[in-house]
């Protein structure tokens, strides 16, 4: 009987969003399964975590330790090895903890890790997972053998989060005494400087993505979002290559926005951009039929956006 | 500072329409444009960076069983300013290929090891697999690196949102690069040329104390069935025509849509 674990992404005293997203992925590997949500930090924030999910979870593991009181991955790994047993399967999100945590998890427990996992079902001891290569341009169907457990990191907001389970579990204390000698120690969080920029607030987005090409076009991209009264935004590789400030950087790593219309204009539609889209009607102009962000517009043309852009704003002055 | 960067040549996405062979098995890969993953690129750059400001030397390795479009990987990262750069021509599997860099690495003594967070498989993985089997301290989707002393390391992770998480991290360690940590610099075809001498040393797994079998894919338990195109549904409705039936189009939309006056 495999038994499923869930880690529980909190802050301040509540449990992230994306909480109950596990129990849809557990779910959908063993319906009837006994969900274990496991809760690492300190003091009253962790007790308060601890009663919040309590009621959706079958049981709840409860670490409790001031050392946990900023998940640090480096040491919260040190703990799950300790309590978990050998052929759990563990489920914990692809994001910036999760990408942190499992792979060193996986070889530590010696269980394979699958990442990314967008839909999931189980045949007998095989995980039979969906995910995407290329950075959303093919799926792929991956196996995983889980007869000695596996490490899930489940793609965020692709499970619908499960909001009225009612398990009623019980909270368990299953602080351990970790080693403590901590080599990666946890400083401070910098939130960078908005320099008076706010995409949130905007109606119309103009967004540019890598297809603008050259950081001589953006003034083009500019100009439009000006006569259309819009705010300018841009996917991440905009924000490296540094031709617009990181406070227009629309995705999981920037903003979170929900305009009344998004025009994603040379944007491939990767999710972690597709992530900071939470609403809005999507246009998409790209030169790429096969575009992944056509999957998830609701309109979308297929051109140049360096010819359809001059275009539009002419149109509009 | 001894700096080894663990780099990939992938699909280049500006280059191919990608395509999945009819039974599944692979993308068609003929006549595939590769170039090197964006991540590693940063991570090179930034180890040369680092050596130049510290001294020291960086070793670029990749495991790619195609030599060819591994020796031009390898090269143009070498034109950025690595001195060294080692191949494995085998091909390795998932956890497997965590399993060659780190005998790679164990055959010379480096104080810090990169990679790139993720490259086109999505997995974000060997970094820290690699971390874990060197017992090394590691630390994912790094965006700032300072040099504290020979011991340390003051380091920023990209968390959600944009925030940036930093802490302090011990030497040896291992660290994943994202993006827009550094402005990598241009490579010239002069200075492609100039690497184009040097000699690459070439390993297989039997070479590192490895067989083929234990980092392949027979000995991985997570396993490509195939790739696939899902059923999507309908997607975007798409607005054909010509350029201004397109533009009136859009504008309607914005106009109902979105409130424009
Ligand atoms: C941990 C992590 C966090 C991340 N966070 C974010 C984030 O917050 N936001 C974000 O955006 N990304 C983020 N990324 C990066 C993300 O994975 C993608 O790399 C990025 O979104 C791609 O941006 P893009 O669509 O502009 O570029 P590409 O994927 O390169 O796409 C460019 C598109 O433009 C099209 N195109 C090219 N030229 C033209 C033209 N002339 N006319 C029309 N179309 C053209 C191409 O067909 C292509 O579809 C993150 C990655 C990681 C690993």
């Amino acid at each position: 009987m495999t038994q499923l674990f869930a880690y529980i992404p909190h802050k301040n005293g509540a449990a992230d969003e994306c909480a109950l997203e596990l129990l849809t992925a557990a779910a959908q590997i063993d319906a009837t399964a006994q969900v274990t949500g496991i809760v690492v930090g300190s003091g009253t924030d962790l007790d308060a975590v601890c009663n919040e999910v309590a009621g959706s979870f079958n049981e709840i593991w409860k670490i409790d330790d001031v050392k946990f009181a900023y998940p640090n991955a480096e040491i919260i790994r040190k703990a799950l090895i300790e309590v978990l047993p050998a052929d759990a399967v563990f489920i914990t999100h692809h994001n910036s903890f999760g990408m942190d945590l499992s792979p060193g998890l996986s070889i530590l427990v010696d269980s394979p890790l699958v990442a990314d996992v967008i839909e999931m079902e189980v045949d007998g001891n095989t995980l039979k997972t969906v995910r995407q290569e290329l950075f959303g341009q093919v799926y792929s169907h991956v196996n995983c053998d889980i007869s000695s457990g596996a490490i899930v990191n489940i793609r965020p907001g692709a499970f619908i989060p499960k909001e009225n389970a009612a398990a009623g579990g019980n909270v368990v204390d299953k602080t351990v005494n970790t080693d403590v000698d901590v080599k990666r120690r946890y400083i401070e969080t910098v939130t960078p400087d908005s320099g008076g920029v706010d995409i949130t607030k905007a109606d119309i987005l103009v967004s540019v993505g890598r297809g603008i090409e050259d950081e001589d076009n953006i003034e083009m991209a500019k100009e439009l979002a000006e006569a259309l009264g819009a705010e300018l935004s841009c996917s991440r590789p905009i924000v490296d290559a540094k031709w617009l400030e990181q406070a227009r950087q629309v995705g999981t790593s920037g903003k979170t926005v929900k305009p009344k219309v998004y025009l994603a204009m040379g944007i491939s539609g990767a999710f972690q951009h597709l992530g900071g889209i939470k609403g809005g009607f999507i246009i998409a102009i790209n030169k790429n039929p096969k575009a992944p962000i056509f999957q998830v517009a609701d309109v979308g043309i297929v051109g140049d956006i360096l010819e359809f852009i001059p275009e539009l704003t002419e149109k509009v002055q | 500072m001894e700096i080894l960067v663990c780099i990939k040549g992938v699909p280049d996405l500006e280059e191919n329409e990608i395509e999945i062979k009819s039974d599944g098995t692979d993308i068609v890969r003929d006549d595939l444009v590769y170039s090197i993953n964006e991540w590693d690129n940063y991570a090179v750059e930034e180890a040369i960076s680092i050596t130049e400001d510290k001294g020291g030397s960086v070793t670029v390795v990749t495991v790619e069983s195609d030599e060819e479009k591994a020796d031009e990987v390898l090269r143009r990262e070498m034109a950025m300013g690595s001195q060294q750069g080692i191949l494995v021509t085998d091909a390795a599997y998932g956890k497997g290929i965590a399993s060659v860099l780190k005998a790679v690495s164990e055959k010379g003594s480096y104080d810090l090891i990169l990679t790139g967070a993720q490259a086109d498989g999505g997995e974000a993985q060997v970094g820290g697999m690699l971390a874990a089997m060197l017992d090394r301290p590691y630390a994912s989707l790094v965006n700032m690196i300072e040099v504290i002393d020979d011991g340390k390391l003051k380091i920023g992770r990209e968390i959600e949102g944009g925030d940036q998480e930093v802490s302090e991290i011990d030497l040896p360690c291992v660290l994943s690069i994202q993006t827009g940590i550094n402005e990598p610099r241009y490579v010239s075809l002069r200075g492609i040329r100039k690497v184009s001498s040097v000699e690459i040393p070439e390993y297989r797994a039997s070479d590192l104390g490895l067989s083929a079998d234990e980092i392949g894919i027979d000995a991985s338990k997570v396993k490509r069935v195939d790739y696939f195109v899902p059923d999507l549904g309908e997607g975007a409705e798409m607005i054909e025509g010509s350029m201004e039936e397109k533009v009136n189009k859009v504008i309607e939309l914005l106009k109902s849509k979105g409130g424009m006056s």
